[in-house]
């Protein structure tokens, strides 16, 4: 489903990602862990079709085709979704306004007719519930004075809604609580299946207890310079990253 | 020496002298006499210049080349300026229940208005000078005196426009939607006045438009005096959607006594030039003034807002937002001042301008005024212009919105507030869609 193939790129003239490979397939969880700056949320941005990073070498393959040339809008029109680490503070659009259009656009590249507002509505309280959020969400303006972790359960509400065929997810698990960290994982694993995929970019093996994985990969200084099954997680939480960055020098 | 400039002062007096007789025939001796001392300001003053401080960042320079018709308010209708509801249906706020005057080139349209004398008076100027000269008497030209030469003019012209006189204590039970249309088959230059007076405790809803329907230039000259007694509380939004050959330069004046609110919403979306000038003085102890600008330019439109608020009274409030998108060849003008009186102790003032430039060649000049003259106050403003946001762009497209969707869903975002306190539904969503086709989008989908 997903084929990176030696991927080199860059920002401002900095190398950031220096080779990476990665395979994924339809059913698959994978997890990336790695130190702070070794250049996850930049993989993630640049899966995701950022603009701001120059491709140095390499390629991006979405079910065979190479997606380089593709706007971010045309890769989620493939079905990408990535579930931000800094979500956007958008004043002035509502959340339920900014999901409508969003799944209309979607369903439109398709060649789908647009949802009407109450399937639309009904879909959003159903996936509001499994995701144990509050109705009133809907009408507040796109993350604007959100908490952390309503920031993190809204995109996790939004991949809810847009069912993408490969999600990555860029730090979820940061700034939720247990409880919360339960229920986003739950929300996630409700949506498994052998049709999508997932990346679980995490730093703790915490939500990796929650959501099984069926592959670890450790990326440092913009490599995969280890892959392995969820032990590997376990490993790492237990002896952190110095081991690995000995390793590698 | 800008000669048809001198040209179009030239012939706007000689209409003046020629008609007076006519429009002394119709007012009291006191009135023709403002009128007389006006003409007189404004012939020795001229047009202002870019050489003049208030005028320094917009030209008159092409708006007085054309050789425009000054229509007569006196003279019926010319085949040319007939029109009908099918003309002006799309103009209308439909979907709610108004009153409604309509004037075509400055003079009143009976059979397209529906006025009402029952419980307060909502008619027209024209027909006010006769029937309540005491009442015009006390009113017209007070707030308007020490303006420049084209309120001058205005007052030296001044002849249609809406009236409306309100009672004690009395709410207007629908909103007051007044059109201006300017037509006919040459360039065509309109005065239009309104006279709005709203006693105590009373309150009202204005939904104004100037629209021209001809293909040839114009250029309508507005002015608006609005008494807001105590307690009052007025209600207008200005729809400037003009065609894109029609000029306007508005001049409104709102005078407001004791805890009385005024809301202003300007909505300037279309038109080829516009000026507006918005001045509030707030008079009585506690006093709210809102207003509420959104610019959207396009082409080589130019949109012009200098606003003024002069606190006199103490416990006065003033809430300030204007916002603007330029694209395109566009240029905006922001000027706000706020003037706070030695006795407006415990005022609070907010002003804020926001802006969006979203090509090279569009640009936007923009000054607050802030001159505080009492220890005692809160006063605050802010102005920024800027792009959209990179990362809020990339976090939409993402989401699978097309990039001139998510623009246009940005900007839509970017300029809510300014619509967000009209009160009707039905008209804020037609004001979205309005701004969201002129931002090239059927946003339709996604209110
Ligand atoms: N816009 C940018 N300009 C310059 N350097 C950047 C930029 N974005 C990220 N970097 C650098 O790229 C490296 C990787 O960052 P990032 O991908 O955010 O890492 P991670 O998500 O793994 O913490 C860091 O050294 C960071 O400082
Ligand atoms: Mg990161």
């Amino acid at each position: 489903m997903l084929e990176i193939v030696n991927l080199h790129a860059s920002i401002d003239n900095k190398v950031i990602l220096n080779g990476i490979n990665l395979k994924i397939n339809l059913g698959e969880v994978h997890a990336i862990m790695g130190p702070n700056g070794s250049g996850k949320s930049t993989l993630s941005n640049v899966i995701a079709g950022h603009d701001g990073y120059d491709i140095i070498s390499g390629d991006i393959l979405f079910d065979g085709e190479s997606v380089l040339d593709f706007s971010p809008e045309k890769r989620a029109h493939l079905g990408l979704f990535l579930s931000f680490q800094y979500p956007v503070e958008i004043p002035g659009i509502t959340v339920s306004n900014f999901i409508r259009t969003a799944l209309n656009e979607i369903r439109k590249a398709k060649g789908e007719e647009p949802l009407g507002a109450s399937p639309m509505l009904k879909m959003m309280r159903e996936k509001m519930g499994v995701l144990e959020m509050d109705k009133g969400f809907l009408s507040r303006s796109l993350n604007e004075g959100f908490s952390g972790g309503e920031k993190k359960r809204n995109e996790i509400f939004q991949m809810a809604m847009l069912e993408p065929k490969m999600a990555i997810l860029d730090e979820t698990d940061s700034g939720l609580d247990i409880d919360a960290l339960r229920i986003v994982a739950n929300g996630v694993n409700s949506l498994r299946s052998n049709r999508n995929t997932f990346i679980i970019i995490t730093h703790y093996q915490r939500l990796l207890d929650y959501i099984v994985p069926d592959f670890v990969h450790v990326l440092f200084n913009g490599k995969i310079v280890k892959s392995g099954d969820k032990e590997l997680a376990i490993e790492l939480e237990k002896r952190g990253y110095d081991w690995i960055k000995k390793e590698q020098e | 020496m800008d000669q048809k400039r001198a040209r179009m002062k030239d012939r706007l007096s000689a209409f003046y002298w020629l008609n007076e007789t006519q429009f002394a025939q119709a007012s009291s001796e006191l009135i023709t006499s403002q009128r007389r001392t006006a003409i007189e300001k404004f012939e020795s003053q001229g047009f202002p210049t870019v050489r003049e401080e208030e005028w320094k960042y917009t030209s008159l320079k092409k708006l007085t080349a054309p050789e425009y018709n000054f229509p007569s308010p006196f003279a019926p209708l010319e085949q040319d300026e007939q029109i009908d509801f099918n003309d002006i249906k799309q103009f209308l706020v439909n979907d709610i229940d108004c009153y409604r005057v309509v004037f075509i080139n400055g003079r009143y349209s009976s059979w397209l208005s529906e006025t009402t004398h029952t419980n307060y008076d909502i008619c027209t100027l024209g027909s006010a000078w006769k029937k309540y000269p005491d009442v015009v008497e006390s009113y017209f030209n007070k707030l308007t005196k020490d303006d420049g030469p084209l309120v001058q003019l205005n007052t030296g012209l001044a002849w249609e426009g809406l009236y409306v006189n309100i009672p004690k204590k009395t709410v207007v039970d629908k909103p007051i939607q007044v059109l201006y249309f300017s037509t006919g088959d040459t360039p065509v230059f309109n005065q239009t006045r309104s006279l709005i007076i709203l006693s105590e405790g009373s309150s009202a809803e204005i939904i104004e438009r100037h629209h021209s329907l001809t293909n040839h230039e114009t250029w309508t000259n507005a002015v608006d005096e609005l008494h807001v007694g105590s307690n009052a509380k007025i209600h207008w939004v200005k729809l400037q959607h003009d065609a894109s050959n029609a000029s306007l330069t508005q001049h409104s004046k709102i005078h407001q006594e004791k805890n009385s609110t005024a809301i202003v919403h300007t909505i300037s979306t279309g038109g080829k030039f516009i000026r507006n000038n918005l001045d509030f003085s707030l008079i009585g102890r506690g006093a709210e003034a809102r207003m509420f600008g959104l610019s959207l330019g396009s082409d080589r439109q130019l949109v012009d807002h200098h606003t003024r608020v002069d606190h006199i009274a103490p416990n006065c409030s003033s809430h300030e937002s204007y916002k603007g998108i330029y694209d395109d060849f566009s240029r905006g003008v922001f000027n706000g001042k706020i003037y706070v009186h030695v006795d407006a102790q415990k005022t609070q003032a907010y002003q804020q301008n926001n802006n969006l430039i979203l090509s090279e060649k569009a640009a936007v000049d923009t000054k607050p005024q802030l001159e505080i003259f009492a220890d005692d106050v809160k006063c605050s403003h802010g102005c920024t212009i800027g792009q959209l946001d990179e990362d809020a762009l990339f976090y939409l497209r993402a989401r699978g919105i097309r990039i001139k969707e998510a623009k246009a869903l940005l900007m839509l975002a970017f300029a809510n507030d300014a619509i967000a306190d009209i009160q009707h539904p039905s008209l804020r969503v037609k004001l979205s869609q309005l701004i969201g086709r002129k931002l090239g989008v059927d946003m339709s989908n996604s209110l």
